[in-house]
């Protein structure tokens, strides 16, 4: 009994294998119509869902309109998303599975910092593109051969964030910052960066990402006698710290991240937001720019597709997105294959690419692209992102080709 | 430390604190009548609080928090009804482990319907930036509403777990509930009482604590574990000792932040709870009382 058991499955598992590798074979004959698999790892859900909702939606919505147009070198592009609930260790599981069973081309994503460092080493090993939607500098510093980034600077925020302070006349900040990824290494680049912009952090605190009140934490700054607050996060507190402050009658500007670029975060803030200032992409006020710069068409026309589609206001989180499915379908096509290392160094090739982050100008050394030029000084006005007027123009950081 | 900003560490620690001592409350109903905890708790003022949110587009804020808390009264009746009454064998621990199922449920319920996105409802009285000044420091009016709304539902459970016929049958289920069905009290009965009573009082709590905290789908839990913390510390099933413990808490919290850097927050939190877990080892699961539901 025990025998023909045992012959029935060895049976059955002959039949699977003959036909997986017939399926081996048809696949391998139709390969050039097969469509291109890129990998999405965002986090859809969690306490990052302001940053992965509307990257994978903007994902989709490019994914369609490249299909529509007939694909890339005539092939479609097949986008498997996958929702990693702002954990790294679902990041880790997920991009394995993109990685060993789908045997993607590319992963675009993970949307923050902490689940890309997770994958990085990951994506390396396994020389798999991996474009992050994720702020922090370490993603692409060290280098890695495969790994890349679309969001501006880290460091370049934080000198946007001092300079406008030494413009306002102001030296001594308090820094709260959130403990994930993405919080930790703003931290970090602020206190290196503040003594060569002349700017003295006389406190620096971190907090938890699921923190529901900070007025503890902003009393602690109140009783140093910060002249300004620099709040480093991506996570739903960061609209909690601007009506804190007012709370507690700490009456000093209020400076965000380029992790504040989304209008939910102003909205959530309330009447309290108003005069937040952040450095940002020129995404939210696309409008507002004159119609002889470079990025003002495809800005437009990103914000009226997105938000014509989903009925939401487009955030320039989605277009970190947006500027990753850029860079790889551009990739692809100056490739003319869809061979990794042939893509890979395509990508280094890219200049003068725009997206909707800047003028992206890969190079073997560069994996970001994005010079201190991609950021301007915004400020919420009655509810409303708006240029802040007194801006100077960027002392260091590479000059755009294009500008 | 100068004397206002003493006041103004008060202050913060009383706003923690009283948001803490909220929903420790809901804790404590349930734990008084099955001896079990109920960690779909955060689910129910995370229920509470986005139902008005949206119910607050369509109808003025009183209203809408109101209808709100109706109906998560009637969603806490119905956990009761599907998940806690089917269990056979229903020993607390078992129960315990369905809440959890429960709150996990939820959670993904309410992701479906009210998506990702933080929510919050407008500030009682006045906004986001309007505060009262005490004492030389400040504090947001919204704070006063959760003390007020804690003082208020612990006057009224105490009334009505002391004085009424129906609060003292609850009581008794939880003592012995064999001996309480012998008197007559319809122990299944006061179970689905005590969920829908706990739902509804979780989902006012919410709804009050909403414009300090926001409100997102997923952010029961965090809130359960901290009033899960206050409800131990302030004796289970004592809701006056509940909102001390909270205050207590809160206070704690944010003195020991003045002191040590912000990270050690939760460590301060957790070290308390174990503190008074070692040294007041009749706490959590192994309530004497608790025992009867076997039998049930």
């Amino acid at each position: 009994m025990r025998k023909i058991f045992a012959l029935a499955v060895a049976a059955a598992v002959a039949v699977i294998i003959a036909g997986q590798s017939g399926c081996g074979k048809g696949g391998s004959k139709s390969e050039a119509e097969a469509p291109i698999k890129i990998g999405a790892l965002f986090a859809i859900t969690g306490p990052g869902s302001f940053l992965g909702a509307p990257e994978a939606k903007t994902a989709e919505m490019f994914r369609d309109r490249i299909n529509a147009a007939g694909g890339i070198n005539g092939r479609k592009i097949e986008l498997l998303v996958r929702d990693t609930a702002t954990t790294p260790a679902n990041a880790i599981s997920l991009a394995k599975k993109l990685i060993e069973e789908d045997k993607v081309l590319a992963i675009i994503g993970p949307s923050t910092s902490g689940e890309t460092m997770a994958i990085k080493q990951l994506c390396e090993e396994n020389r798999t593109i991996l474009i992050s939607c994720a702020a922090a500098e370490t993603i692409v510093n060290p280098l890695a051969r495969y790994v890349f980034k679309t969001p501006q600077k880290d460091s370049d925020a934080a000198r946007w964030i001092f300079r406008t302070m030494k413009e306002m006349g102001l030296t001594r900040a308090g820094v709260i910052t959130s403990n994930d990824g993405f919080g930790v290494a703003g931290a970090e680049q602020l206190k290196k960066l503040a003594p060569e912009s002349g700017i003295t952090i006389v406190i620096s605190e971190s907090y938890d990402k699921n923190e529901t009140d900070l007025t503890g934490v902003l009393t602690k700054l109140k009783g140093q006698n910060v002249e300004a607050v620099i709040n480093w996060s991506i996570v739903p507190a960061q609209s909690l710290v601007a009506k804190n402050m007012k709370q507690i009658a700490l009456n000093v500007p209020l400076f965000q991240s380029h992790g504040f670029g989304n209008i939910r975060y102003v909205r959530a803030g309330g009447e309290a937001a108003n005069g937040t200032l952040f450095p940002c992409g020129r995404l939210l006020v696309a409008e507002v720019l004159p119609d002889s710069h470079p990025q003002k068409k495809l800005l437009v026309e990103y914000k009226r597709e997105y938000e014509a589609r989903y009925k939401e206001d487009v955030s320039t989180f989605g277009g970190h997105a947006y500027d990753a499915m850029l860079i790889i379908t551009e990739a692809i096509r100056k490739a003319g294959s869809t061979d990794r290392e042939k893509v890979r160094d395509a990508i280094e090739s890219l200049k003068g690419l725009v997206g909707t982050a800047g003028i992206f100008n890969f190079s073997p050394q560069d994996h970001n692209g994005l010079g201190m030029d991609a950021f301007e000084m915004l400020t919420v006005k009655d509810g409303k992102f708006a240029l802040y007027e007194k801006k100077a123009a960027p002392a260091t950081g590479r000059a755009s080709p294009n500008e | 430390m100068v004397w206002a900003q003493i006041v103004q560490y008060c202050l913060s620690g009383i706003t923690v604190g009283s948001v803490y001592a909220i929903v420790a409350i809901g804790f404590n109903i349930i734990y008084n009548t099955t001896g079990i905890i109920n960690f779909a708790q955060g689910e129910f003022l995370i229920l509470g609080a986005m139902t008005a949110v949206s119910l607050a587009q369509v109808m003025p804020l009183w209203p809408a928090i109101a209808c709100a808390v109706v109906l998560t009264t009637i969603v806490g009746g119905l956990v009761e009804l599907l998940f806690i009454r089917p269990v056979r064998q229903a020993s607390p621990l078992r129960l315990i482990v369905v809440t959890i199922g429960v709150s996990i449920l939820m959670r993904e319920g309410m992701l479906h319907v009210w998506d990702e996105k933080v929510r919050a409802l407008p500030y009682f009285t006045g906004s986001g930036v309007s505060t009262v000044r005490v004492l030389g420091a400040h504090v947001s009016p919204q704070v006063l509403w959760v003390l007020g709304v804690c003082a208020a539902i612990v006057a009224g459970l105490t009334l009505f777990f002391r004085c009424t016929l129906t609060g003292r049958a609850m009581r008794a289920c939880a003592d012995d509930r064999m001996a309480a069905r012998l008197c007559g009290v319809n122990d299944r009965r006061m179970v689905a009482l005590s969920f829908m009573l706990s739902a509804g009082i979780g989902a006012l709590a919410g709804c009050v604590v909403s414009p300090i905290t926001q409100t997102q789908y997923d952010m029961g839990a965090p809130l359960a574990i901290k009033g899960f913390t206050v409800a131990i510390l302030g004796g289970l099933g004592n809701s006056a000792g509940a909102v001390a413990a909270g205050l207590l808490l809160g206070l704690l919290e944010v003195f020991a932040m003045s002191q040590l850097p912000v990270a050690y927050k939760e460590a301060v939190a957790i070290v308390v709870l174990l503190l008074v877990l070692v040294f007041r080892p009749t706490g959590l699961f192994v309530r004497r009382e608790s025992a009867s539901l076997r039998t049930a």
